[in-house]
């Protein structure tokens, strides 16, 4: 379970109170009927799924009920930043801290036999 | 490659075992291949085995980061059915279904295909609508699927709590009698054997880090932890690290990775017959021959490559396994793990070529892509072989997010695996 930092309670609160909303930054275009289909495919089905630093949205549902975003590394886990919805989108080395996958089994009982 | 029979197991019972062979050669790398697949789990596994045997193209390499079998293939919860709503799904699921049935005898190995029946618990009126709705759809369609009376879904699982002041009442339930298990593990070895002895390259610790094109954009080959290793086709068939690898080609796929997680309990002499599902309460189990029971639990709600998964989750869903099976309330777990699975907005998968020549991609398989492992590895081959889709895969394309053309299982299907 994660802990997460809402910036606008400025606290570190359980995963449990906080549901995830995908991508952060996705801008909709504003003459939306009139894109191709590859940029409607683009904008509506396609998102960041990187081994790396992934930049999100996130709710505080059970606390303060607003909408914020995170940089997180999807090896870890680890939340590198939050921060408020309309601040820009930072900037930080996308690869993970580690590139090795932590594996359950490894990490946790030594090397299989 | 000696074939195994009850005869080969008496005769090494007689000299102590000395005489079996590895299942599999793990030869250095060619310089190239007709065909390289990335990924040995059973899907990839699989595609290569149906290559050789069903297309005559035996110069492939398998290229696995880990050990084969050691993504999702040895981790997910087994569970075997192909009743679906959508004709796209039924066919290939269905197809997988007729392929399990011979699978054993085809490989000449045990991979314990049981047909135990998979049911699924309704627990709502929209559930039990659902439901009929799939029975109806199958049953049109040639694939068995039945309505029961919670009566009957007692009488066919006894250990389930079907009263009415039960936590999570039961107003019926749907079962597929061909449904079941298969041993997870069995099935990458038995697709590796074969490949193997039809002189397929199985490479492991092999990781893929770059794909390389030609001028003209044609795939040619790619990097590994090992070196270069050339390819005319490459098909892509990672599961849960497919957008790291199609990155490589510049290539987006509409695919969000998450962990899935399962846990199995201390072994107990055998009490549950088939395998339940409920989705409504979202729980998963049946009962392995070891004798532990096995659970499968859900997703986790963000993007992550870490094969853990919260805690939370697994919490919850043992939360229903104790509320409709009152009996287990006090059966320890003895292991945890989780996965990484790859999904789809419209929880299908994808199968088919890409806008790079020569790259070919099997993805999307999500939380329940086990099931449909000799399916879709044989119609993997078709495309590879012949450079288009089989007429059974051929609506789950990659372009079908920009056409329109969903499969909408997301909204439909009774439940995730
Ligand atoms: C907990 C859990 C429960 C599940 N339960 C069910 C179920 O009950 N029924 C069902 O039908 N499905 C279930 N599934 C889903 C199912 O496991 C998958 O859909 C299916 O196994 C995918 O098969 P695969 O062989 O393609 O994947 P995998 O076995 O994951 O194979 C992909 C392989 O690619 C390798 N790879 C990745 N990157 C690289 C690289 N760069 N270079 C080389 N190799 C690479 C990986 O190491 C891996 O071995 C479950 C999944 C999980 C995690
Ligand atoms: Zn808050």
């Amino acid at each position: 379970m994660l802990l997460i930092y809402c910036p606008y309670c400025e606290e570190e609160r359980s995963e449990l109170e906080f549901r995830g909303a995908g991508d952060a930054h996705i801008a909709r275009s504003t003459n939306i009927a009139a894109i191709s289909d590859e940029e409607f495919e683009a904008y509506f089905f396609l998102r960041e799924n990187p081994k790396g630093m992934i930049f999100e949205r996130w709710r505080h549902i059970h606390g303060c009920g607003r909408f914020f975003n995170a940089a997180r590394d999807t090896v870890s886990d680890r939340f590198v930043k939050t921060y408020k919805a309309g601040e820009p989108k930072p900037d930080l080395h996308p690869a993970p801290a580690t590139a090795a996958t932590v594996e359950t089994y490894e990490a946790l009982e030594g090397d299989a036999q | 490659m000696r074939k195994y029979s009850v005869f080969a197991v008496v005769r090494e019972a007689m000299r102590g075992h000395k005489g079996w062979e590895a299942q599999w050669a793990s030869p250095e790398p060619r310089k190239e291949y007709d065909a390289i697949i990335v990924g040995g789990g059973g899907h990839g596994l699989g595609a290569a085995y149906y290559l050789a045997k069903e297309h005559g193209i035996t110069n492939v390499a398998v290229l696995e980061k880990g050990w084969i079998g050691g993504g999702n293939t040895g981790r997910n919860t087994t569970i075997i059915r192909s009743n679906y709503l959508y004709e796209e799904s039924m066919d290939i699921y269905e197809h997988a279904l007729k392929l399990w049935e011979g699978l054993s005898q085809d490989l000449n190995y045990n991979v314990m295909y049981s047909p135990r029946g998979v049911m699924m618990l309704s627990h709502n009126i929209h559930d039990q609508q659902s439901f009929k709705r799939h029975v109806h759809a199958n049953r049109l369609y040639g694939i068995d699927n039945e309505w029961l009376t919670p009566e009957q879904a007692k009488a066919y699982c006894p250990p389930l709590d079907i009263a009415k002041t039960a936590r999570y009442p039961i107003n019926g339930a749907a079962l597929q009698r061909r449904g079941g298990t298969a041993r997870h593990d069995a099935v990458a070895w038995g697709y590796a054997r074969g490949a193997s002895d039809r002189g397929v390259h199985i490479i492991q610790n092999c990781e893929v880090t770059a794909i390389r094109r030609g001028p003209d954009g044609v795939v040619i080959g790619v990097d590994t932890n090992r070196g270069f290793i050339g390819a005319k086709k490459i098909g892509v068939s990672a599961a849960g690290h497919t957008s790291v690898i199609m990155n490589m080609a510049d290539v987006r796929v509409p695919l969000q990775s998450s962990p899935l997680q399962a846990l199995v309990s201390e072994p107990l002499k055998p009490i549950f017959p088939c395998v339940v599902m409920s989705n409504t309460v979202h729980a998963y189990i049946s009962q392995s021959d070891k004798g532990e029971l096995v659970i499968g639990a859900g997703t986790d709600q963000y993007n992550s490559y870490s094969q853990t998964g919260g805690i939370q989750i697994i919490e919850h869903t043992l939360d229903a396994i104790c509320e409709l099976f009152p009996m287990f309330r006090r059966v320890k777990m003895m292991r945890q793990w989780g996965g990484i699975v790859d999904n789809t907005p419209d929880r299908s998968a994808i199968q088919g070529v890409t806008p790079v020549p020569g790259l070919f991609v099997n993805c999307g398989w999500g939380t329940g892509g086990f099931k449909a492992t000799p399916g879709s590895a044989h119609l993997f081959a078709h495309l590879i072989a012949r450079g288009e889709p089989h007429r059974l895969a051929a609506g789950l394309t990659l372009d079908r997010f920009r056409t329109g053309r969903l499969i909408d299982e997301a909204a439909a299907a009774a439940v995730a695996h």
